[in-house]
């Protein structure tokens, strides 16, 4: 392997590791948004009731 | 999301573009290493981000030993999140720029060795936090986040006053950084910083909802239990 290579592979694996831990936060926000859509009035209860 | 979010994920992008583009085509080849030393453009802005993050999360968990606000408990564990992700890249990004320069992966130096450590207490306390049920979790983590913050420092300053193979600090420490170099190096820090914060304000707004949702289930089946 030459530098380049190097080079190439520590800047696709910082972006591999942002982009994994971005898909972890897209999963984790469709399956709340889920939950919220099937439980509206009982988390605006709870939301309102913070504020 | 508030209205500032786009805005910052505009800029956020536009910023990482541009440093990128300053990494690889404007800054300099270094003369004794080539083009592998680009790697560190990456490396110690990832570096310097998560030290922030973790010291973050150390204030944000004496705030939260103090008043136990929950926003200051969901503030350190989104810190201390975020900030393994940048710790981790600090430690693949590492082991690839020391395999063509030192000619090994990795080496068990003091630098070295106290950063895996800080990477694994977070990733302890992130394990503690997911898998522990009781009411005292965020009490005994925040402990936990004060201790695991006393190795911040010691990271920072192993190459300052021990004789270690890690190169010497570049920026206060004696070292000779081309100018351009400097900048190159500024401009990726503020593209990371930008993008910590972006990820810290969207996980934050998740935490948040999250506990929203737990807490509605849990009044549902308390009301299902007293009928």
């Amino acid at each position: 392997m030459n530098s380049m290579h190097y080079l190439y592979a520590a800047y696709i694996a910082t972006w591999v590791i942002h982009g994994t831990y971005l898909t972890v936060l897209v999963r984790k926000y469709s399956r709340i948004r889920k939950e919220m859509e099937r439980k509206p009035s009982a988390i605006s209860r709870q939301t309102s009731a913070r504020t | 999301m508030k209205r500032g979010f786009p805005i910052l994920a505009i800029v956020t992008a536009l910023l990482l573009s541009f440093a990128l583009y300053e990494a690889l085509i404007v800054a300099p080849t270094e003369q004794t290493m080539g083009n592998v030393q680009r790697i560190f453009y990456y490396h110690v802005p990832s570096a310097w981000t998560a030290f922030l993050l973790f010291a973050i999360n150390f204030v944000a968990s004496i705030l939260y030993l103090i008043k136990r606000s929950e926003k200051a408990d969901i503030l350190a564990l989104v810190s201390a999140e975020v900030g393994v992700v940048f710790c981790t890249v600090v430690l693949i990004t590492g082991p690839i720029w020391a395999r063509p320069v030192w000619g090994i992966w990795w080496t068990w130096d003091l630098r070295l060795t106290l950063t895996l450590v800080l990477w694994l207490i977070y990733v302890s306390y992130l394990l503690l936090r997911r898998f522990s049920t009781g009411g005292k979790t965020p009490v005994i983590a925040a402990v936990v986040a004060i201790f695991g913050a006393l190795d911040v420092p010691l990271v920072y300053f192993s190459i300052w006053f021990f004789r270690t193979q890690h190169p010497s600090p570049v920026i206060g420490g004696g070292g000779s950084l081309d100018p351009r170099m400097a900048h190159v190096l500024l401009i990726n820090w503020a593209a990371f910083l930008c993008l910590a914060w972006l990820l810290c304000w969207t996980r934050y707004e998740l935490e948040v909802a999250e506990r929203r949702v737990e807490e509605s289930h849990a009044m549902e089946s308390l009301m299902e239990g007293s009928q």
